[in-house]
């Protein structure tokens, strides 16, 4: 690859970063408060600008000719240390190629629309006097720490915008901190989040030394370990059971244990339904858009790595299909229409590492660009819901809304449709590929994970389409006085929403299938796939005749039209039935409602022994025992037994004694010296 | 010329006189006085030593001289404040003995 330098490249991460800068410094050190109509230029100013600058670099890597470039913007050695073939280095170094460009439009173009929605929304927030610009420092510290993920140009700069994510995502779950829960929910993703963090960074270690091993120039840049990741591709380790494993997969692994709890899979995902705790803006931009999907975006950045780990690939496809399966069905019986959004996420994200452990690195990209259209925009019609509801969360208290809020139902609509895979809107097309990937790659058990997609496509139409009847159709179920003042909010929120809208129904256009481009004539039918398909390692699994392909997607539209039908007949033909049928399956339905225990489980299992732990090893043993109890206290006691023992007396208070001891001394050193 | 063995040993003596009066002595002039006999028992040695230089031309050396002068202004700085010292302790306690000032202790 030919990699052409482009000093504008840092400043894409920076702006955010200065922003975020500029109201810390206004919040916490100046400590007077900035007019609205300036947190609002400064931080949407600074992400639109970013967005600008995006487009331009993709714009420039287009120009390139030829169809393997990249842009770098190595700005100077961030990390250096050791000598020899050991010497480890890390540049700040900034990486645009086909990957990154489409991650870095989406970041700052999603992300700027949703800076657009939260001055609508965030609008109402009185409870405390500078919520608002602290809101969006945490909003532009986020889109920095997003773009240093996605730009940079090795494992460690990646690191830290991964650490960063995470920081920012704390912040804004537990955002209005008075309240003890959303403090617990985001110190809950935080923990659970660090479980994946540690194996992300085992495998950053891991990598760097088996390249030291191999004897070849070590360095975690992706440039790097791509050209000299022959030299380590074949290498083993063995088990304590035996066997030998590839050390790739070994890697493989550690590093899908960071992206299994950013992206919130089986078995960390706990903490992102808790995670609606926070603003919805937070929960679109976050915990929908762009954060989640980090750890997708990881595993394709290494592409090249889960090619060559077959056991990897098939544990991050298996783990992303049972997920999908899993959190569907638990958004089935949600009551609360974040956490319907929230369960769906989890589900979206199980298709994407489905696709990726596959093979298809393309299918993954274009479902998580589709989807950070459509569940953004999902979750930004469900705040201006929750909105208009006057902070009404609960779907059971909904209903009827459609013709209050006409312009929220519209957009709502259109995202629904999108997510459940009805053509030609952007899920539709993302879907049906990750599924056709699934069906025609080698995996063992392939045929299940396909079948596992499928029904889990079913289920996602029946729950989002049941969610959408709840909320907007039927009997009203809010207080009388309540229903007069719902109404659509301000355009500063509809705007935004309407654009997200139109992407969702049209992203799909971005990768439509070969199969509609064939009877026309046309080649390279799938743009998205032609942008990025030269930063793939080998070609991907497409061993689908034409003819299959149609019926797969013809299946596909009946499971989803058959889910979306189920959700009609039993929420707005009988809505008496849902009930019934929850009474004569209670206990599928409490253990669906329940969330299948796993919280409960999880507690039992590990946090409650490890309170215990800690509190009677660490804290009562080592801490309060040894360390407070032998080492503090212990030494302190055994000084006053020493001086106040004996010692002491030795401070007699006569002038003369110290004169002699004095003498002594000096003549025992003077004899020590001149013997 | 006198040798310096008999330089050395009269130092030597004056010196262990003078700690024999400030080890045992407790009225605190004497002691004052046994400090001033040490001091120059040190001078004595000092300016023996530096008869050992060649005298006179480009080999000359006084620094053992000029050291004794020094050593005698400081040695009557000194005094003059363990003096002040005696007299305050004297109006407070009507004493100078050093044995009843021994409150300074455990």
């Amino acid at each position: 690859m030919s990699e052409r330098a482009n000093d504008l490249l840092r400043w894409i991460p920076l702006l955010p970063l200065l922003g975020a800068v500029f109201h810390g410094v206004m919040i916490g050190i100046i400590r007077r408060s900035t007019p609205r109509w300036g947190v609002i230029a400064i931080s949407c100013g600074t992400v639109g600008l970013s967005f600008v600058l995006s487009s331009v670099a993709f714009v420039a890597l287009v120009g390139i000719p030829g169809d393997a470039t990249v842009l770098v913007d190595r700005v100077y050695t961030w990390i250096g240390a050791g000598i020899g073939a050991s010497r480890f280095t890390a540049d700040l170094a900034f990486r645009v190629d086909p990957l990154s460009a489409t991650m870095i439009l989406v970041v700052t173009g999603v992300g700027f629309l949703i800076h657009v929605y939260s001055i609508g929304y965030m609008d109402d927030d009185h409870r405390d006097d500078r919520g608002f610009q602290r809101f969006f420092c945490y909003l532009n510290l986020f889109t920095f720490s997003m773009l240093m993920l996605v730009l940079g140009d090795n494992l460690v700069l990646m690191f830290l915008g991964w650490e960063g994510v995470g920081l920012c995502s704390y912040l804004l779950i537990g955002f209005w901190y008075a309240d003890r829960w959303n403090a617990y929910c985001g110190a809950k993703a935080f923990i659970v989040n660090r479980i994946g963090d540690f194996g992300f960074l085992i495998g950053i270690f891991l990598i760097y030394t088996a390249l030291v091993d191999a004897g070849v120039p070590a360095g975690v840049g992706f440039a790097e370990i791509a050209s000299h990741f022959g030299a380590i591709a074949d290498m083993t380790v063995a088990t304590p059971w035996g066997s030998e494993w590839l050390l790739v997969d070994l890697i493989g692994l550690c590093l899908f244990l960071g992206a299994v709890g950013k992206s919130a899979q089986i078995p960390l995902y706990v903490w992102l339904p808790d995670a609606m705790a926070g603003p919805t803006p937070v929960s679109a931009l976050i915990h929908a858009a762009t954060m989640v999907t980090a750890g997708v975006y990881m595993v394709c950045r290494l592409s090249f790595l889960y090619a060559a780990a077959p056991v990897a690939s098939a544990v991050i496809a298996w783990t992303g299909a049972v997920t999908a399966l899993f959190a569907a069905t638990i958004a089935i019986t949600q009551s609360d229409i974040k956490k319907v959004l929230a369960y769906s996420t989890v589900s979206q994200l199980g298709y994407m590492f489905l696709a990726a452990g596959c093979g298809g690195f393309t299918g993954a990209i274009f479902h998580l660009v589709t989807h950070a259209f459509f569940k953004a925009l999902l979750f930004l019609a469900a705040g201006a819901v929750i909105l208009a509801m006057h902070h009404e969360q609960n779907i059971e208290k909904m209903g009827g809304l459609r013709r209050r809020i006409p312009m929220t139902h519209l957009v709502f609509l259109v995202g629904v449709v999108a997510i459940s895979g009805f053509p030609p809107f952007s899920g539709f097309f993302s879907k049906d590929e990750i599924l056709a990937t699934t069906l025609a790659s080698h995996l063992p058990g392939h045929a299940v994970l396909y079948a596992i997609g499928l029904f889990t496509a079913g289920i996602t139409a029946f729950y989002m389409w049941r969610l959408y009847f709840k909320v907007f159709y039927g009997e009203s179920h809010a207080p009388a006085d309540l229903l007069d003042h719902v109404k659509d909010p301000d355009p500063v929120v509809v705007n935004p929403l309407l654009v997200l809208a139109f992407l969702s129904a049209t992203g799909g256009m971005l990768g439509i299938p070969q199969i509609y481009g064939d009877p026309f004539g046309i080649e390279h039918m799938h743009s998205l796939n032609n942008f990025l398909s030269p930063v793939w390692p080998a070609a991907e699994p497409h061993g689908v005749a034409h003819a299959t392909e149609i019926m797969l997607t013809l299946v596909a539209v009946a499971v989803a039209l058959l889910g979306a039908g189920l959700a009609y007949q039993l929420y707005v033909r009988h809505p008496a039935w849902p009930g019934r049928l929850a009474q004569r399956l209670s206990g599928a339905y409490a253990l669906l409602r329940d969330k299948y225990y796993v919280d409960e489980l999880y507690d039992a299992v590990i946090v409650r022994p490890l309170v215990k732990f800690s509190d009677v090893v660490l804290f009562r043993t080592i801490d309060a025992g040894l360390i407070d109890g032998v080492a503090v206290n212990g030494t302190a006691r055994g000084v006053r037994a020493l001086a106040s023992g004996g010692l002491r007396r030795l401070q007699s208070g006569l002038a003369q004694g110290y004169v002699v001891s004095m003498l002594v001394g000096t003549a025992a050193l003077l004899w020590y010296w001149l013997r | 010329m006198i040798p310096i063995d008999h330089v050395i040993t009269l130092s030597a003596i004056l010196f262990a006189i003078g700690i024999a009066g400030v080890v045992t002595r407790r009225n605190m002039i004497v002691i004052l006085m046994s400090i001033e006999l040490m001091l120059n028992a040190v001078n004595l040695a000092f300016v023996g030593f530096n008869r050992l230089w060649p005298g006179g031309g480009a080999g000359a050396h006084y620094d053992g001289q000029v050291f004794v002068l020094m050593v005698i202004t400081v040695a009557a700085a000194e005094v003059s404040v363990g003096l002040g010292i005696v007299i305050s302790m004297f109006r407070n306690r009507d004493s100078v003995d050093i044995d009843d000032v021994s409150l300074l202790k455990w």
